[in-house]
């Protein structure tokens, strides 16, 4: 008898705690009275994080509630990795970050993102934002998305006391490239500060791509995904290139992230570095002056800016839709977007904002956009499911010094033909 | 006492949520996942039939291939090198010392950390500009050189030296527990006899603890099968792809890399894999009926 009096007890016990388990999942959420917003970003090193905040100081001071849900590492992987799983779980965050692209295609496709179209209307939107991001957050004619910047990836940094030292001028070729890289090495300097993450080593290979082979062939590869044009000796002239640099990186990559390695080009300790612009960020976050101390090459041997950037989503069904129309609204403001972007080393999306007191560096980027020598981001033009194959050869190949320029290409044509 | 039958209904209630539970949740999911694995899915399940495909792909694949290869090193190394170990651990402390308390509590220290602190720990004192390397330069062993955390044909035996770290303390608290249950009478007896201790432990301590070894190559087991927060903190997978390991596979592929029907094949390999191993052990244990023994 005593015995199952207890196990009824016990029942009683696991039910009683199987209610009471939802009951306390929805207590959370009052907001008094303002407009709530939970963002998900990945903005956590000292600048991104300075240039988030000018979003958040915005949005609070117009009578929002900015609720941070900063997601860290991996170029976005892991906030993106939460935030999809929270929108298809059914607790969608306000706002979310995605990379301008085809990131959030299949969230548009599902129907899972709101319809911005009445806001755009409303401000005016699709007048003011750049046409190459518009078309890129647009499908079916509607908006999605709203884009909060332009980065350019195709960047070398170079660090100009670090090259005195070495007693050489900075590059106009890869010839140059690789002299002094030689000349960097005697002095006893990292000549190449690489980060160990294979999205940093992939963006090094989308500047040896469009430096080396230039813009035509980097379209004809990433985007027609030509065989022919993969087979070229102009793609093998690429990996060849590629595959040098790997002599040039010190054994300390592994395990080192894009603003540490930043950092080495900053305080002189390295020479050169590939990194977006928003590497910028850093060096103005040190003190220093972008162009002045630390050199900038947009695209070694054939100029050109790479239109990428990040934008913002707006999960349907999520807790708080005024929280997120204000939001929207805030970051497109121009005096934000200036703001923004200035912390962040970007250029803004909105067009007639004036660009006169952008660095020396960022003005190179906005005369290359003028001259329409620009590309659209590898993002835009390929899947993450194609991104994610490349991604593993590119690491693969520069992290193994066996591995062949001819296998590299081998396996890269295999996987474009996929 | 009520009649057998009363009780019984009264456990099989107790029961249904345990029932439901393992129908819906641990079932139900392999199945689904299994079905997932044959359609097209991107983010999205998808409910199409495209057949083998995604398992194509899946072994066409050099990642995954390179990742089963690392769970095979890792597994034998993690697993062989913290039994023997925590056994040594285990007899060194059975030995009546002196401090014993602190000693124990040292050697199981490591794991009640989780694999991400391990992970994060060790990658930075084997990096070779920030760790062990750099100490030896800076101390003017300029010729040292150890940056097997960089070389993609060595991280990952890095990677299971630190799960060795982390998890020996473990096995040693369990075979201590299983030493500590031998009786005093048959060390006595050995030595009247005049057996070397090495061969008391060899061929009757090691076979009396063979039910604790077995619970401790379990729990390893699932370890090996699961890895994937140690790779993510000490290397990232990398250099390269280096370190990669299935479930790390399943995770990019389920989320960042939007192709749900590629990760749930490799999910379902993965099943399948240790369904394989396990499946006859769990027969013998549980669903055969010994002989001699009433049901």
């Amino acid at each position: 008898m005593m015995r199952s009096v207890t196990k009824y007890a016990l029942l009683g016990t696991a039910m009683g705690l199987l209610a009471a388990v939802p009951a306390a999942a929805q207590s959370s959420g009052s907001d008094g009275g303002k407009d709530k917003a939970e963002v998900i970003h990945w903005w956590t090193s000292g600048s991104e994080h300075a240039a988030v905040e000018q979003f958040e100081k915005a949005f609070d001071a117009q009578g929002g509630n900015w609720v941070d849900a900063a997601v860290a590492g991996g170029g976005g992987d892991a906030a993106r990795t939460n935030g999809i799983n929270r929108i298809v779980g059914g607790n969608p965050p306000d706002a979310m970050q995605f990379n301008t692209g085809k990131q959030f295609d299949e969230l548009v496709q599902n129907g899972l993102l709101r319809n911005l179209d009445p806001l755009a209307q409303k401000y005016g939107w699709k007048k003011e934002i750049n046409p190459v991001l518009l078309s890129a957050v647009t499908e079916d004619g509607h908006m999605y998305a709203v884009p909060v910047n332009i980065h350019s990836n195709i960047w070398l940094w170079y660090s100009n006391s670090a090259l005195d030292k070495a007693g050489v001028k900075p590059p106009q070729s890869w010839d140059d490239f690789f002299k002094d890289a030689d000349a960097l090495k005697k002095a006893g300097i990292i000549p190449l500060a690489q980060a160990g993450d294979a999205w940093t080593q992939v963006l090094t290979f989308f500047n040896v791509l469009i430096g080396e082979g230039g813009k035509d062939l980097y379209m004809n590869v990433v985007k027609d995904r030509s065989a022919d044009a993969i087979k070229s000796d102009a793609f093998m002239k690429v990996a060849q290139t590629f595959g040098k640099l790997r002599n040039y990186v010190d054994d300390g990559m592994q395990g080192r992230q894009w603003n540490q390695a930043i950092a080495l080009v900053i305080d002189g300790k390295a020479g050169f570095n590939f990194m977006g612009d928003w590497a910028k960020g850093e060096i103005t976050h040190d003190g220093k002056v972008p162009g002045k101390d630390v050199g900038c090459i947009p695209g070694l041997g054939h100029n050109a800016f790479w239109i990428g950037g990040d934008v913002f989503v707006f999960p349907k069904n999520a807790k708080d839709e005024k929280g997120q129309d204000l939001l929207a609204k805030v970051m497109l403001e121009p005096k934000v977007q200036v703001a923004f972007n200035k912390e962040k080393g970007s250029v803004p999306v909105l067009t007639d904002i004036s660009t006169d007191d952008l660095d020396a560096c960022a003005t190179k980027g906005v005369n290359l956009l003028k001259k329409e020598d620009y590309v659209p981001s590898s993002d835009i033009l390929i899947s993450p499911d194609l991104t994610g194959s490349l991604t593993d050869l590119v690491s693969s190949f520069f992290t193994d010094k066996s591995m062949t320029p001819q296998a590299f290409v081998d396996n890269f044509a295999d996987i474009m033909a996929k | 006492m009520k009649p057998r039958r009363l009780r019984n209904v009264a456990a099989q209630t107790a029961l249904i949520p345990s029932w439901l539970i393992v129908i819906f949740a641990y079932i139900g999911t392999i199945a689904w996942t299994i079905r997932i694995s044959f359609t097209s899915s991107g983010i999205f399940p998808h409910y199409d039939w495209v057949g083998l495909k995604q398992y194509d792909r899946l072994f066409d694949s050099h990642r995954w291939v390179v990742s089963v290869q690392n769970l095979a090193i890792f597994g034998v190394i993690f697993i062989v090198g913290c039994l023997v170990l925590g056994f040594l651990l285990a007899v060194f402390l059975d030995q009546k010392i002196r401090g014993e308390g602190i000693l124990r509590t040292l050697f199981l220290y490591p794991y009640a950390m989780s694999f991400i602190v391990t992970g994060l720990v060790w990658q930075w004192i084997l990096n070779p500009t920030l760790g062990i390397e750099q100490a030896m330069h800076a101390w003017g062993w300029s010729s040292f050189s150890f940056d097997w955390l960089a070389r993609g044909d060595r991280a990952i035996y890095l990677v299971a030296f630190a799960g060795i770290w982390q998890s020996a303390g473990l096995v040693m608290a369990i075979l201590l527990a299983g030493l500590r249950g031998i009786d005093e009478d048959l060390w006595k007896a050995a030595r009247v006899d005049g057996i070397p201790a090495w061969r008391i432990y060899l061929s009757v301590v090691i076979p009396m603890l063979s039910g604790m070894f077995v619970t401790a190559l379990v729990l390893l087991g699932i370890a090996v099968v699961k890895v994937y927060d140690l790779v993510v903190a000490m290397t990232g997978g990398g250099p390269g792809i280096s370190t990669e390991v299935p479930a790390k596979f399943v995770i990019d592929y389920l989320f960042n890399r939007q192709n749900v029907a590629l990760a749930t094949a490799a999910a379902s390999v993965m099943f399948v894999a240790v369904f394989v191993v396990v499946g006859p052990w769990l027969y013998s244990q549980y669903l055969r009926r010994r002989p001699g023994e009433a049901s």
